[in-house]
Formats: C-alpha cells, sequence, structure tokens
C-alpha cells in the first residue's frame, strides 16, 4: 500500500467529480481523482444529454443564472476537451422546445417561464411560447395532439458518454491520476492541515478533497461534518434505431444525438436503490413520445435503461464546504452534463481558492436544516 | 471462407441487391449472406464505413440490412424465407412523415 500525495484528491469519477478533476488539472494542481467501479450506481452513465436552461430555477433565480451560465461556457468547455485529446462531446446549442400536449400544458409553460423572466430581472430571460402554427415550424413532425410549446435559445445538448470519456481522457493528459477501484472507507483530517483517504487502493493524501461521489456522498459527506440528504430518483431512456436528422432541436422528453438515435425520456419516479428498467415505465415514456411525434412509431427501440439522479429536496445542487474538515467541499447535483462547464471552469476555482463565493452560499447544505413544523 | 456442414434439407431462394441468392431452411438472413460470401451488409450512418455481421446474437447492430422494404433490421436474427427480398442498409434510414 503506498501513500501518495496531491493537492487535490476528488472521490467520484463521474460528470461532477470529474469535469472538477479536469478544471483542477488545467489550473496546475496534482489532482487523484477516485473512482469506484462498475457495481456502483453512475447516473453519470445513464444521462439524456441535455444541456437545459429552460424551466429550471423556480424559486432560486440563482440556479436559473448558474445553469444558463454554465450552457455558455459548455462551448469553451467543448473546445477544451477536443484540444486536449482529441474526442469532442459534439455539443449543439441549437434552443430547445418543450412541448405542450394540451392548452392546460401550454398555459403552464407559460406562466413558469413568465415567472422565471420576472425573476431575472436585468439578466433577462429569453423565451418564445409557440401556438400551433409555430410549434410545427420548429418541428414538423409533431402530430395532431401537440398544442404549442415554449423555446429558449439557451438550451442544446451533448454526447454524455463522450463527455464523460473526454474529461477522463484529458484530466489524465494534463497530468492528473485516474484510479479506479478506490473506494473510500474513510476520511480523517491530517495533523497539520489537509486529509488523507483510505480506499481500497490504499491511503491517498491530499492538501483538499472534493466529495462528488453522488449516492456515495452522503455517507462521505458526514464524515466531514456535512448533512448531504441526497435520494435516489428514478429515470429511464429509450433509444432506437439511428435515422438521417429529422428533429432539428432537443426537446425535454426526446432528442435526437449526433449520430442519429432517438433517445426518449422524461421519467421520474422513486424507487430508492432501484436502477432497473420498468416495463410500465417504458409504456409511458413511449406514449407521450408518439402523441409528440407520431412518425417515431415506425422505429424500434434497441436499447433501454434505469439511472438513478442524484436527487436533493429542492432539486438544486449542494455546493458546499466542511467547517469541520478545512479543505473540504461537498459538490452534488443532478444535473452533471449541464453543469459540466461550471464544474470545470468556476467550481474548481474555489477548491484552489479554497473559498465558495458568496453569490453561491444559497447552494450550502445547511438550507435543509429547518426543523418540522409540528 | 465459411463452408456449410452437409445438411438434406431444402433450398431457400432468396433476392439480395436484385440477384437471385440460395439460403438453406432454417438460415438467419445473416448466415445466408455469409455462405454466400457477402461481407459488407451496411454501410455506417456515421462515416459511412462498409460493416458486417459481429455478434450474430442480436447485440451489436452491426449486420443491419433492408428486409422487404423495412429498414435496419438485424439480419442475424431474422429466419431467411423463399422470395424475400434482402439489400444492403445503406447509411441511415429515413422516418416516414
Amino acid at each position: 500500500m503506498c501513500r501518495r500525495e496531491y493537492d487535490v484528491v476528488v472521490i467520484g469519477a463521474g460528470l461532477v467529480g470529474a469535469a472538477v478533476a479536469y478544471g483542477l488539472a488545467r489550473a496546475g494542481q496534482r489532482v487523484a481523482l477516485l473512482d469506484e467501479d462498475d457495481a456502483t450506481y453512475r447516473a453519470s452513465r445513464g444521462n439524456f444529454g441535455l444541456v437545459w436552461v429552460q424551466g429550471k430555477g423556480v424559486g432560486r433565480p440563482e440556479y436559473a443564472l448558474w445553469s444558463r451560465a454554465s450552457s455558455e461556457r459548455w462551448f469553451a468547455l467543448a473546445d477544451a476537451l477536443s484540444e486536449d485529446c482529441g474526442l469532442s462531446p459534439s455539443y449543439l446549442r441549437p434552443g430547445g422546445v418543450s412541448v405542450a400536449l394540451s392548452e392546460d400544458e401550454l398555459g403552464d409553460l407559460d406562466a413558469k417561464l413568465a415567472g422565471l423572466r420576472h425573476a431575472a430581472g436585468t439578466a433577462a430571460y429569453d423565451y418564445e411560447i409557440l401556438d400551433s402554427a409555430r410549434v410545427r415550424e420548429l418541428l414538423p413532425a409533431c402530430g395532431p395532439e401537440v398544442a404549442g410549446g415554449a423555446y429558449t435559445p439557451y438550451d442544446g445538448h451533448a454526447n454524455p458518454l463522450k463527455l464523460m470519456c473526454g474529461l477522463h481522457a484529458s484530466l489524465v493528459a494534463r497530468g492528473a491520476d485516474y484510479v479506479t477501484g478506490a473506494r473510500v472507507e474513510d476520511i480523517r483530517p491530517l495533523p497539520g492541515g489537509g486529509l488523507e483517504v483510505h480506499s481500497r487502493r490504499g491511503r491517498i493524501a491530499g492538501g483538499k478533497l472534493v466529495i462528488a461521489a453522488g449516492h456515495g456522498s452522503k455517507a462521505l459527506a458526514a464524515q466531514v461534518g456535512l448533512d448531504v440528504p441526497v435520494y435516489p430518483e428514478h429515470g429511464q431512456i429509450l433509444v432506437t434505431e439511428r435515422t438521417g436528422s429529422w428533429l432539428g432541436f432537443p426537446t425535454l422528453g426526446v432528442r435526437q444525438t449526433d449520430e442519429g438515435s432517438l433517445l426518449l425520456g422524461g421519467s421520474q419516479a422513486e424507487r430508492g436503490f432501484d436502477a432497473s428498467a420498468h416495463a410500465r415505465t417504458s409504456r409511458d415514456i413511449a406514449l407521450r413520445a408518439l402523441r409528440t411525434f407520431p412518425c417515431l412509431g415506425s422505429l424500434r427501440i434497441v436499447r433501454t435503461w434505469g439511472a438513478l439522479r442524484v436527487m436533493t429536496p429542492d432539486g438544486f445542487p449542494i455546493y458546499d464546504r466542511s467547517r469541520t474538515h478545512p479543505g473540504a467541499f461537498v459538490f452534488t447535483c443532478h444535473s452533471g452534463v449541464t453543469l459540466a462547464a461550471n464544474h470545470a471552469f468556476e467550481a474548481s476555482r474555489w477548491v484552489v481558492d479554497d473559498r465558495i463565493p458568496e453569490e453561491m452560499a444559497c447552494f450550502a447544505a445547511d438550507r435543509f436544516d429547518v426543523p418540522q413544523a409540528a | 471462407m465459411f463452408r456449410r456442414l452437409p445438411d438434406p434439407a431444402g433450398r431457400i431462394p432468396f433476392d439480395f441487391e436484385g440477384e437471385p441468392f440460395e439460403a438453406r431452411a432454417g438460415d438467419s438472413v445473416a448466415a445466408a449472406l455469409l455462405a454466400n460470401r457477402v461481407l459488407t451488409f451496411r454501410t455506417t450512418p456515421v462515416s459511412g464505413a462498409p460493416r458486417g455481421p459481429w455478434c450474430l446474437i442480436g447485440n451489436c447492430h452491426e449486420c443491419l440490412v433492408e428486409i422487404d422494404g423495412e429498414p435496419n433490421r438485424q439480419a442475424c436474427m431474422v429466419e431467411v424465407r423463399a422470395g424475400m427480398r434482402v439489400r444492403r442498409q445503406r447509411g441511415a434510414r429515413v422516418v416516414p412523415d
């Protein structure tokens, strides 16, 4: 068992941890990125691949701005990864459409986006409510049930597996150590500063520590005095055979990948730690997709899978720094693709600076420490 | 390259790219094409590279062909029938309106 020393040890090599580790490596930090193994619940490998802003941040305008900033930074991230490892994550930002299948749904979209525009204030919030004719201009494949929709220019999509692969290859190219099979059992502060993790691959010491372990973050964060109440939310995806390009904009439930597959998704369910795919969920996803785009009926489904989003009670990320264990951070969110650019270019800087900026204080974990009313 | 085991079962005529081909009863389309020395079943939607069967058990989707006008069929998962019309899957299929 060798003991290695780093500027920063990042626990969790999914999209959050890998993005932060990549940013740290770019900043010249000596980084160890610890991954568990394939038996873990890997939300990052089950992703739909949207870089999505529309509708996010109701009740938390900072989250709307944060998501939007990441969709802007994504261009730089895609360029940086292409340059560092030669693999482009295929980021496209044509804007995104939420499709309404009834006047009620359209009214809900309108109200939600009007509220977000109001909350954005001087930052503005560009969107367009699409009537029945306009939504068909953008998406000619819409079926007769489509009542309208909403468009925002900030939305896009990427290939999440290429993103994952690109982050790993690029951080290694920049000198970071990627350690697989390194399940972390124990975190201990070191006398004189820094922290040491005891992993199945030995002891690894770092001046700082980032816990970005998805569903594993709850137990690990408790070791540095932070209560991180993440829980699994089940999502499911259906993939069709590849076709020529016909869907010009990603939508919340259906998108066409750069390689031609159609991804159908959008389900949300609470089933604990059950990541399997369920037939009933597949049916619901397929039915909604068919009502939206009837031409999908001619396509075969070639794969389907379930995955577990790393959800917080209010749906917003947690970015926090331990008070009891100096140098230890916890980062977690359910939008690892959307926020990847922020995590690479911004969150990594917080670790280097050893402080989370004041404007991000609303994402601290203690927002959940509210006594329940009787 | 591929040689048949002795098989008393009957011959089944089918059509590949407009040419008459022969299969044995029980052949998958993939087996029948391979036995007829066809190696390129499709070209990929992304780069146009030529591809042929790899797994032969329905997983890899490398053996896609058009069967009786239906695109993107897995040749390894479909049994040959007499008179079947099979073509290469060239690039991405088109989605009908």
